[in-house]
């Protein structure tokens, strides 16, 4: 029997064969999977925010920003026995859902969300293999480690895979 | 902005902004509409960034939305939501003899556009009340709309608040058709900064305590 493992916002999780894991209504925030191909072994981020310095809480939730996210996700894999050398990573949101003709910060998060996941990764040395990043449209994403195959739906432009 | 200090006369409070606003907003929508548009009583509730989307039939669920930013002495995000079945009906008895898709993805330019006036008269009407109630100086932007996952939408008035908090104070108000009592047809979410609380706390003489 294989189950959906469930990422909420802000939220981390691993998974291996043969479940299978998800997150729904990816908006302007980015779904960062992180896996090992050869043990079968992925984890998936739900990050909201670019970058950890924007916090303004006392306590740090690390799953909420990119730089920190990505890294206790790699932790989190390195924990359960993955390759750190052999981890790929795909991700897929980062969308803007409104246009709006004022060019504030704040509208733009979806590009300085992906931007900052890519920047994360280069560091850690993690290639990344593919991406759907941008555009309109909201997505629910869902990872299989047996294939390392990324399912994209969206309400507009139907469902791809990468 | 300390969740733990507010207090249920603060709440209160701020299911009298909803009471109020969503009210002229009904009346502005029964006029458009040329019949009796009823609202429920607001809901005020301190949630988990999880649990918005739950309040709109789950992250994944579509819905035709209008979004603004507000402006002025206390910005926040407002959002009028309605399932995409009941905007097409809405839309239908306002463009009286078309036929409204907004499913498809090839909706027609003026369904958005007269979803996008409808929203703007709406949230408006709410947004004025809201400032005369306070006495603060409000302005609502241009508004944008998108027929998308609940999820995806809301999580575009939840930045300001991210950044403090992994909860946030929704003020929610449902509207309901008056013949089909069940039937939900929309929902206003007014979704304050963190910074604004203290702001509206203070004009209306309730002061959170330091």
């Amino acid at each position: 029997m294989s189950e959906i493992i469930k990422v909420g916002i802000a939220d981390i999780n691993i998974v291996s064969p043969p479940n299978t894991i998800r997150t729904t209504g990816l908006g302007s925030c980015v779904g960062v999977i992180l896996f090992d191909q050869v043990k079968k072994i992925a984890g998936m981020a739900h990050i909201m925010l670019p970058d950890s310095s924007l916090s303004k809480t006392p306590t740090l939730n690390e799953g909420k920003y990119a730089d920190t996210a990505i890294k206790s996700l790699y932790d989190m894999l390195i924990k359960s026995g993955a390759n750190g050398k052999g981890l790929k990573a795909k991700i897929a949101g980062g969308a803007q859902m409104f246009k709006f003709t004022s060019g504030s910060e704040m509208m733009r998060i979806g590009p300085r969300n992906v931007e900052r996941v890519k920047e994360e990764l280069s560091s850690l040395k993690i290639p990344l293999l593919a991406s759907d990043v941008g555009g309109s449209s909201g997505r629910t994403i869902e990872f299989n480690p047996e294939n390392t195959v990324l399912t994209i739906k969206t309400v507009n432009a139907g469902t791809k895979v990468i | 902005m300390d969740f733990l200090k507010i207090q249920p006369i603060h709440l209160d409070v701020l299911r009298e902004i909803g009471n109020i606003g969503a009210g002229h907003a009904a009346t502005a929508l029964s006029t458009m509409l040329n019949k009796a548009v009823d609202m429920k009583v607001p809901s005020v509730n301190v949630i988990s960034f999880e649990e918005i989307s739950e309040m709109v039939g789950g992250a994944e669920n579509v819905v035709a939305s209008v979004f603004l930013r507000i402006v002025g002495d206390a910005p926040g995000c407002m959002f009028f939501m309605l399932p995409v079945e009941q905007a097409e009906q809405l839309l239908e008895d306002l463009l009286v003899g078309q036929t409204v898709n907004l499913s498809s993805g090839d909706e027609s330019d003026i369904a958005l556009s007269a979803l996008q006036e409808v929203g703007n008269i709406l949230s408006g009407s709410y947004l004025t009340s809201f400032s005369d109630f306070t006495g603060l100086n409000l302005q609502p932007s241009v508004p944008a709309t998108s027929i998308d996952m609940a999820g995806a939408i809301l999580s575009f008035g939840l930045f300001e608040i991210s950044a403090v908090s992994d909860y946030a104070i929704v003020i929610d108000t449902a509207f309901t058709d008056i013949e089909r009592q069940d039937e939900v047809k929309g929902h206003f979410f007014l979704l304050p900064d963190p910074l604004s609380f203290s702001k509206i706390f203070h004009a209306l003489g309730v002061p959170l305590d330091e």
